[in-house]
């Protein structure tokens, strides 16, 4: 059941917001037998907090311990950990090592191993010499650390496309631009207009609208949280430099932020960020030179041997940041409401942990649900370098993109149903194309002629007349 | 296994397939893994190609064709893609008809080059659609007869932006400003005056790119022009030149690297630092033109003919160049010392008027006053057999 799904049906649930929370939430409901829509704002869906993250499965070590944050955290690493294969996602487990590089700082790390044991995460205690060989290329200035094992790096934008393929393809249905823009509540049902002039029916409709989730929940209810969207901005270096850092490189974490990570990517670049900028612009994420060149620089720092590396991509993304530290996640019984609010940086892992505890929450509210015996699998298209990809398959179709190695069959393959990709960011995230070194340098034309005029932006042929050419 | 295996089929590329094939080598392969031949000139519908190495002057594609058919003959298999460098000669590639390994005598790497995009410069602003490379904006409009907008600014005033501009005019789209951020255009003088009186693009020198804005597409630019910043509305952003050798190939292999060139280092015989590998083309540094990279082709062809007959020197007997004062760059990076003449090719990091000077353990070797500008190749000559037991050797521009 996808967008041409009959609008008068009455759903059990309606999801707002397609990023990764949204996605993980609706998989679990479809899963857990609710008919369920999912609604997103946008042409294509992860397209707001979930498209600039750092693209890593977090333990939760570090999680202040008893909070909601850290079970979800938690939950969500295991059930990512037991579903990944059946969907055909990525898990690199490197391991993190978080680096004290002051004696101030080395002092923290007994505090973290301790955190961590009361968070269920396995980490314990390196000195500076294990942490060299381990990782020759750093600053030989570390001073000891804390190793994490189970850190992993995944594909941030794989994974949430297969949670909503997945529940997709179990019944669910799937709104793009479909913004909900006011919503009444009328004899326990829900009806949500959205943008294009559809409305929806619901019994309950859960709220993930990530830098938007405090406009969303004034439909229901004077929103107790704030966002004030936090701007993380990453610098990514060119895949030779990815082998100078095996693990995950973590700084000691201050109270704001956790700091600038060094970590390999899914894709096999280097990645160096997040900044933490509080600001009110709620869609656009810019990048600063500024920010940028003190990234590299601090990438230099931990790195030395990164200067020799170049750059491939400059990125930024916005967290839903609010007044506070924990997740906002609270049914309503009465509102017949569920608001899940400020899953500020941890929402790649947490949204499976998040989904279930919503699922269990309604539950509680609204009654069991009930689980329908078999499930369909879907697996995703492999993004990741460690595993095959459609390049090395015999007879392939040409390679289009030739830093990231995409075929024209995976282009093409993002335009199909169920969910065709609807726009050029879209387009990048789903196949990788243009996302590598040259960042379109040698690819760009080839990729609009494949889109052929189903990516708004992107231009279309014989606009300039071939006789000229 | 093959006598040689060429990878890339540009002007370098398909030059030397043509000499080896001309001298009898049978069995050549040149990998492409574009989906035909020809390289970079492909996209560059405009003339200005084949004066240096056909003595005629052609667009980029009928240059390029000029290319594949002077090398009929030689077997050239496209769409297929070198994933990776192995030691002595054995290469991995992605074909389209399964992946494979490769062995050959000697392998040619001629990858060639491309621009710095905009990430690399770390710009400040959105990122929209509309932000694009010369290469790609050629690419687009030449062979793909597209208009991806139509009041873009251009970035930078290397050769290649002017060439921009000539793009630019042919599909009908209107360049509202060149901005550059030094006091006069990289490229030689009269393309200054020629685009002013010709083709009608002002030129806006000592002027920065501070950021790009836009949501789905660029809206406007704020650009700062000494010391007043003002807004720009265009649609579009063309990053030209500070071009880079394509050789992520080589970084990811054994084969050394030059930080200064960012293509691998090579001897004055073409060979990298594994002797089954030469390189020649613009993966050496960046950028010549067409026709330059086209000899370098054929020279790197003799060298390897000579390395195939066992007559090429050994790769210990040379003296290693080390870079300094004003220049940028320069290469060959090892000088044998049975080489007859040999000289080196270097480039200035900015105007700079002075004397180049090769030394070996304080004595100089070779000099010349020079003129240098950025876009000009140098040229040093020096008898290898001067250099004969040197272990090191500087290059500098005082």
């Amino acid at each position: 059941m996808t967008e041409r799904s009959s609008h008068s049906e009455i759903f059990d649930v309606a999801v707002i917001g397609a990023g990764v929370v949204g996605c993980a939430v609706f998989r679990e409901f479809v899963l857990a037998g609710a008919r369920t829509i999912i609604l997103e704002r946008d042409a294509d869906f992860l397209n707001g907090a979930s498209k600039g993250n750092s693209g890593l499965l977090h333990t939760g070590f570090d999680a202040q311990p008893g909070t909601l944050e850290a079970k979800c955290v938690s939950d969500g690493y295991r059930a990512y950990c037991e579903i990944h294969k059946r969907l055909n996602l990525p898990l690199r487990k490197t391991g993190a090592i978080v680096i004290a590089w002051t004696d101030d700082e080395a002092g923290n790390l007994l505090a973290i191993v301790e955190r961590a044991r009361a968070n269920g995460a396995e980490a314990r205690p390196v000195s500076a010499a294990e942490i060299r060989s381990e990782v020759p290329a750093l600053n030989d200035s570390a001073k000891a650390g804390v190793r994490v094992p189970g850190e992993s790096v995944i594909d941030p934008w794989s994974a949430p496309l297969a949670y909503l393929l997945q529940g997709i393809a179990n019944g669910g249905a799937a709104w793009r631009e479909a913004e909900v823009a006011e919503g009444r509540l009328c004899e326990a049902i829900w009806s949500l207009k959205t943008g294009a002039g559809r409305t929806v029916k619901a019994s309950v409709v859960i709220n993930c609208a990530g830098n938007y989730g405090d406009l969303v929940e004034a439909i229901a209810r004077p929103s107790p949280f704030r966002i004030r969207p936090r701007k993380g901005q990453f610098v990514v270096f060119d895949k030779s430099a990815a082998a100078l850092a095996g693990p995950i490189l973590l700084p000691v974490p201050n109270e704001r932020t956790k700091g600038v990570v060094v970590s390999q990517t899914a894709f096999g670049n280097l990645i160096v960020g997040p900044t933490a900028e509080d600001q009110d612009e709620r869609r656009l994420a810019t990048v600063e030179d500024s920010a940028l060149a003190a990234l590299v620089a601090e990438g230099r720092r931990i790195l030395p041997a990164l200067a020799r590396h170049g750059v491939t991509a400059v990125y930024a993304g916005l967290r839903p940041a609010t007044q506070f530290k924990d997740y906002q996640i609270e049914a309503l019984q009465k509102e017949r409401w569920i608001s899940v609010g400020g899953i500020r940086s941890t929402g790649l892992t947490g949204c499976l942990g998040i989904a279930r505890h919503v699922r269990e929450l309604y539950e509680e509210r609204f009654g069991e649900l009930p689980r329908p015996r078999s499930v369909k699998w879907t697996p995703v298209p492999n993004l990741a370098e460690d595993r095959p990809r459609a390049y090395q398959q015999n007879n392939r179709s040409e390679i289009v993109c030739h830093c990231e190695l995409v075929t024209a069959a995976e282009i093409e393959a993002a335009f199909e149903d169920p969910l065709p990709v609807a726009t050029l960011g879209g387009l990048r995230r789903r196949t990788r194309c243009m996302m590598g070194r040259c960042q379109g340098f040698y690819c760009t034309r080839r990729i609009a002629e494949i889109a052929a005029g189903r990516i708004r932006e992107l231009p279309q042929a014989a606009a300039v007349s071939r006789k000229d050419a | 296994m093959r006598p040689v295996v060429i990878i890339g089929a540009g002007p370098a590329g398909l030059t030397a397939a043509r000499v080896l094939r001309d001298n009898g080598i049978r069995d050549v392969l040149v990998l492409e893994r574009a989906a035909a031949g020809g390289g970079l000139p492909r996209h560059c519908g405009h003339p200005g190609f084949g004066l240096f190495d056909f003595r005629r002057v052609w667009t980029g594609p009928a240059y390029a064709q000029r290319l594949i058919e002077a090398a009929r003959g030689v077997e050239i298999m496209a769409n297929a893609t070198v994933t990776r460098i192995k030691p002595k000669g054995r290469i991995e590639i992605a074909a389209q008809a399964g992946l494979g390994t490769i062995e050959a005598r000697a392998i040619l790497i001629a990858t060639g080059i491309r621009e710095a995009p905009r990430s690399a410069r770390l710009v400040s602003g959105a990122r929209p659609w509309g932000v694009t490379t010369t290469g790609a904006f050629q690419d687009m409009v030449y062979v793909g007869a597209m208009r991806p907008f139509s009041r873009p600014i251009i970035v930078g005033t290397e050769l290649v932006s002017f060439s921009a501009i000539l793009t630019a005019r042919h599909a009908g789209i209107h360049v509202l400003a060149m901005i550059e951020e030094g006091d006069r255009i990289v490229a030689r003088r009269p393309l200054d005056l020629a685009s002013r009186a010709l083709l009608g693009v002002p030129i806006l020198t000592r002027t920065r790119l501070l950021r790009i804005n836009g949501l789905d597409r660029v809206e406007s630019v704020e650009i700062e022009r000494d010391g007043a910043r003002s807004m720009l509305a265009c649609d579009g952003v063309i990053f030209t030149g500070q071009f880079r050798p394509e050789a992520a190939l080589v970084e990811a292999s054994p084969l050394t690297v030059d930080e200064r060139t960012g293509g691998p280092a090579i001897d004055s015989a073409w060979r990298c630092s594994d002797p089954h590998y030469f390189a020649a083309g613009n993966v050496l540094r960046p950028v010549e033109h067409s026709g330059w990279v086209a000899r370098e082709g054929k020279s790197a062809a003799h060298a390897i003919l000579k390395a195939l007959d066992g007559g090429l020197e050994d790769i210990d007997s040379a003296t290693t160049l080390s870079v300094e004062g004003a220049l940028r760059y320069a290469y060959p990076q090892r000088l044998l010392w049975d080489r007859g003449g040999i000289t080196i090719f270097s480039r200035a990091a900015r105007a700079h008027r002075g004397v180049l000077r090769l030394t070996a353990a304080g004595e100089t070797l070779a000099m010349r006053r020079v003129s240098a500008l950025p876009e000009r190749r140098l040229s040093l000559t020096v008898p290898g057999e001067r250099l004969r037991g040197k272990r090191d050797a500087v290059i500098r521009l005082d």
